[in-house]
């Protein structure tokens, strides 16, 4: 049990990281000003996550 | 919008959410790390390590500071835990304030002023929880981080869909097994909270601890408020305290711990080794649903109209007045009622006496503030300062 928690865990901010790289690509492509916007905006609880810091 | 200035608003809202990032992190990481100092009283003859009791908790974020007290004679073993759940201050202060003052003439005391350290690193900025609370003490003001009830999900994640309670298999709230009173007697191999509560019971059996006081503060729209829960081993200790109490410094119950109910200190300790238990709660509006600016002030004077109007309707579990429920009155309720259990115990267990002096009761500490007890961490040298 323990072990596949850390498992779980593991992969969380593996995904957490993979999302944050998606997100700055969609920021990088996007040609609507809103979408890049919105796109920071969703990409800070991913980056604080991934950092370990909330 | 032609390229450039598409590039420009990227570049923009990049940059700004960069900068929220840095100043929110910077924020979170401070709390996180936030070290206090406690300044040890003459009384403390030892500080160990909770992983002294359980190695499995070395160098974790939860091998808090356990400080022992030995009497100058043999007697009986006193445990008070402060801090198992961090939004609750006046437990954390009380033990603090023990560790500071206490004199053990007879028996012994152990103390945990963070028995949840991990639930103390963070705290609910989606309730609107202040990061920090000060009291103010003779040399200036002491802060103290504010915490949250369950341990930080950084250091204790997934959560179950279910969490099923060790040993009694009862199923109770998925994010409860992060809260330090729903996971008694602990598990070796669960989760961070398990091992923390299972290195506890190791100490309690350890140390062959005989009265375990569990201090938390509660909200007055619930029930379980200014009162003892006692395990059935200790009612009639408990009672007498109530009694005694009641007659001489301030109103406050006794309850049964239901035979049924998991995971509190009240029940499984009591249940798993020789000590008998028991959980006291004061008055703390902070934590009530209803309410207003939620804020150091509220934490500290425990005054709030919204809470004060709930009151005046008679929709509480008890009474609060223009002058709220400050720090002092909190603190001192427990002090006294730490002190009156141990006077009680003391009384009908004659071969196991536990005296404790200095430790200054309810009217001492309204009087002058619950800081005023602080001694000033700059005039001790370095041997005498412990870090929470």
């Amino acid at each position: 049990m323990t072990f596949l928690n850390i498992l779980i865990n593991a992969s969380y901010y593996v995904l957490s990281a993979a999302v944050s790289l998606i997100l700055i690509r969609n920021i990088i492509k996007t040609r609507d000003a809103q979408e890049a916007v919105l796109y920071c905006i969703i990409l800070m609880p991913f980056l604080l996550r991934v950092f370990h810091i909330k | 919008m032609n390229n450039r200035s598409l590039f420009i608003v990227k570049i923009v809202a990049f940059t700004l959410m960069l900068a929220v990032i840095v100043w929110a992190g910077i924020e979170f990481y401070n709390h996180r790390n936030f070290t206090e100092t406690v300044v040890l009283g003459d009384g403390v003859t030892t500080v160990k390590k909770l992983s002294d009791y359980y190695p499995g908790m070395k160098d974790n974020i939860n091998d808090c500071n356990i400080y022992i007290f030995e009497g100058k004679e043999p007697g009986g073993t006193l445990m008070v835990i402060g801090g198992s759940h961090p939004e609750e201050p006046a437990a954390n202060l009380t033990a603090e304030l023990l560790v500071e003052t206490a004199q053990v003439e007879v028996g012994r005391l152990i103390v945990a002023i963070r028995a949840n350290r991990s639930a103390s690193t963070v705290t609910r900025p989606g309730d609107a929880y202040p990061q920090y609370y000060s009291i103010p003490t003779p040399w200036g003001e002491k802060q103290y981080r504010m915490g949250d009830r369950w341990t930080n999900p950084l250091d204790s994640w997934p959560d179950p869909e279910v969490y099923v309670h060790y040993p009694s298999k009862q199923m109770l709230a998925y994010m409860d097994i992060r809260n330090f009173n729903r996971t008694w007697p602990g598990y070796a191999n669960g989760s961070l909270t398990e091992r923390t509560n299972f290195a506890f019971m190791e100490l309690i059996r350890g140390e062959n601890v005989d009265v375990f006081i569990d201090l938390h503060e509660a909200e007055l729209e619930y029930p379980v408020i200014s009162t003892i829960v006692a395990h059935q081993k200790g009612t009639n200790v408990a009672a007498m305290t109530s009694m005694m109490l009641n007659a001489t410094e301030f109103r406050i119950g006794m309850e049964y711990s239901p035979e049924s109910l998991h995971g509190l200190s009240h029940r499984e300790v009591g249940d798993h080794s020789q000590a008998i238990s028991y959980l006291v709660e004061t008055p703390e509006p902070m934590l009530d649903r209803v309410r207003g600016v939620t804020d150091e002030h509220l934490l500290l004077t425990g005054k709030d109209p919204f809470v004060q109007k709930a009151g005046e309707y008679g929709l509480l579990y008890e009474k609060i007045g223009d002058d709220g429920w400050p720090i002092d009155v909190r603190v001192g309720r427990h002090t006294s009622t730490v002190l009156e259990l141990a006077q009680s115990w003391s009384d009908l267990n004659w071969g196991k006496t536990i005296k404790i002096s200095n430790v200054p009761r309810y009217a001492e500490i309204i009087e002058n503030g619950v800081g005023y007890y602080f001694a000033n961490p700059a005039s001790v040298p370095s041997t005498r300062l412990a870090y929470e």
